[in-house]
């Protein structure tokens, strides 16, 4: 098989962010939920890791070798269902019954009868810790997958996600990646004025990881930066990613209130046609 | 308990190579000997006790049998949430044990006694609650802890507990321990309290009650068949924990003698009141306190069935 080129290599990325970004509209829409800011903001790491960097396999979900994908924030679910469907772990078809009374799609990333989802989250806090966890097995098995886990920013609040932080580079956990979505908007305010977590780069630093900022919806970028890992030798991998909250539908962008409102049909329109949706 | 529980983690770990311990920094002249025979599959998780649970989902999920330890209520309590989703949601093989369960910390102060734990484990979905009495059930129960696939709570009394067994015991997880034959009442005990259960039906003996004694080791899932046959056969069921009276023992037999309609025509919980401490005290001394001795047990017993007598007596006469 040919290499594809670079350029095509970043149609693929923005082929698949965009159809996450659809289902997640077309989803959130439909169910009249919550979290499409939280969504939008991981989509394009979301596309970069699907679609280029885990080494997953959606016939063989559970191989024991298989890359593991953690999704900490698990409200942001409606985009990791989105690339599941579309890598092929479970029909598209699922994705028309998110919230559904009697459907498998729950409104936090749920494993449960839902191949490719690794745990179910939704409380914050416990992806790092449960990411630690499969990763120190790894290493103690000897097996070579690495374990990946997206976080928020909002629950860099969490106390076991500092325990986890500390606790990965004391065992060395190179085959740990934590990324982190930094959108900078949360529950009930920003980062800075709920509860700030600047110099943020440098707490992980201290904690002993290594870390790269990166322009979270840069896809070029953010495949640079994961194909390079670990970026030292028995370090954990922190990726802070600088993401805009809604991205990609200019009146969701930087929006708190998109952390809670479902779409009406007049911001549908509006929104599918920004994301330029031909179908 | 401690040590029989420490002696079958280590036979336990000798043939099965999935067996991993994960301690919260406590354990200290206890733990030292796995960490050397089995350094690959030991862990000081430090003084946090959530990523401790997350870390032995997340060992789990990836094929190990994980145990973590720590005492009284710090690896249930303070990582609550994740006992609850990280292990029990995804049916994980942890095994948690606490050391110190009931007031075994007397002295140590409120913050150190586990007296709600069996409420709060017995009410998680695929937990399975063990209480043993004895270190004989504690080494079974250690076995069969790990030989039952997905979440289990073992609730250890401490260090050098007199064997409350004569003989061999036949200990299956949800299945009671019948210590006595007794026709007039029932004492139904878990944990430790077992040696004070026995000392009551000598006690009741003496003053001519047969009473059968149970050791309900395994609090969830609870052996109904032996507590509708003690209610049916003897009337008279009394329970005995080192625990709350709210939602423990006494809580489950309770649940289940009102639902099965069959009821005892005598029903009582022996525990702890849903208080905290007022004073400082060893745990013979706080169980004393809360009137948690074999006296005050068989005095109590005996003082409810002379009632229920005279009642009787009254209405037939």
């Amino acid at each position: 098989m040919a290499i594809p080129s670079v350029s095509a290599q970043d149609e693929q990325r923005a082929a698949l962010a965009k159809k996450i970004r659809l289902h997640a509209l077309h989803m959130i829409h439909r169910a009249k939920s919550s979290h499409l800011g939280s969504a939008y903001s991981m989509a394009d790491l979301l596309a970069v890791l699907y679609g280029r960097i885990l080494r997953i396999d959606p016939q063989k979900p559970d191989s024991a070798d298989r890359d593991r994908f953690v999704l900490s924030k698990g409200h942001a679910c409606a985009a990791l269902y989105a690339v599941l469907a579309e890598e092929g772990f479970f029909p598209k078809e699922w994705l028309e019954h998110f919230y559904e009374n009697g459907a498998r799609l729950a409104g936090h990333a749920t494993h449960v009868g839902v191949p490719g989802v690794e745990v179910s989250t939704g409380s914050l806090g416990h992806g790092l810790p449960l990411a630690c966890g499969m990763a120190l097995a790894g290493k103690r098995d000897g097996q070579a997958y690495r374990v990946f886990t997206m976080l928020s920013d909002g629950e860099c609040d969490e106390g076991s996600t500092w325990e986890a932080a500390l606790f990965a580079p004391h065992h060395r956990l190179d085959n740990l990646i934590a990324i982190i979505d930094y959108n900078q908007i949360q529950s009930l305010g920003t980062v800075k004025e709920v509860l700030d977590l600047e110099p943020f780069a440098d707490k992980w630093k201290a904690f002993g990881w290594a870390v790269h900022e990166i322009d979270g919806h840069d896809c070029a970028q953010i495949e640079r930066a994961l194909t390079d890992i670990p970026f030292a030798a028995g370090k954990p991998t922190c990726v802070i990613a600088h993401t805009v909250k809604g991205k990609g539908v200019s009146f969701m962008e930087n929006k708190l209130l998109w952390h809670y409102r479902a779409p009406d049909r007049d911001e549908m329109a509006r929104a599918l046609a920004e994301l330029g949706d031909s179908e | 308990m401690r040590g029989a529980f420490f002696d079958a983690l280590l036979t336990l770990a000798e043939r099965d190579h999935r067996i991993n311990l994960i301690v919260g920094d406590l354990g200290f002249g206890v733990v030292e000997e796995f960490a050397r025979r089995f350094p690959e599959r030991f862990l000081n998780a430090g003084i946090a006790e959530q990523n401790m649970t997350g870390i032995a989902a997340g060992m789990a999920l990836s094929g190990r049998v994980v145990f973590t330890y720590s005492i009284a209520n710090f690896p249930i309590l303070r990582c609550l949430e994740q006992v609850r989703n990280d292990v029990c949601y995804h049916n994980a093989n942890v095994k948690i044990v606490a050391v110190g369960g009931g007031l075994a910390y007397g002295s140590l102060g409120s913050t150190h006694h586990a007296t709600e734990d069996l409420a709060i484990m017995r009410s998680l979905p695929r937990m399975t609650v063990v209480a043993p009495a004895d270190p004989a059930e504690a080494g079974a129960a250690t076995r069969a802890v790990a030989a039952r696939p997905g979440p289990c709570y073992l609730r250890l009394g401490r260090a050098g507990e007199a064997q409350v067994h004569s003989g061999p015991i036949d200990f299956q997880l949800g299945k009671a321990i019948q210590v006595s034959q007794g026709s007039d009442l029932s004492l139904i005990s878990t944990g430790g309290m077992l040696e004070t259960a026995v000392q009551v039906a000598e006690s009741l003996h003496h003053a001519g009650l047969q009473t059968r004694v149970l050791s309900m080791h395994t609090v969830k899932p609870l052996d109904a068949d032996a507590i509708l046959a003690a209610a049916r056969e003897t009337g008279a069921v009394f329970t005995l924990e080192e625990h709350s009276v709210d939602g423990g023992l006494g809580g489950a037999v309770a649940e289940l003698l009102a639902e099965a309609g069959a009821g005892p025509h005598t029903f009582r919980r022996f525990g702890l009141p849903s208080t905290f401490s007022p004073v400082v005290g060893t745990q013979e001394y706080l169980r004393a306190q809360h009137g948690l001795t074999a006296k005050a047990v068989a005095s109590a017993i005996a003082s409810i069935l002379e009632k229920e007598r005279t009642f009787a007596a009254t209405c037939t006469g």
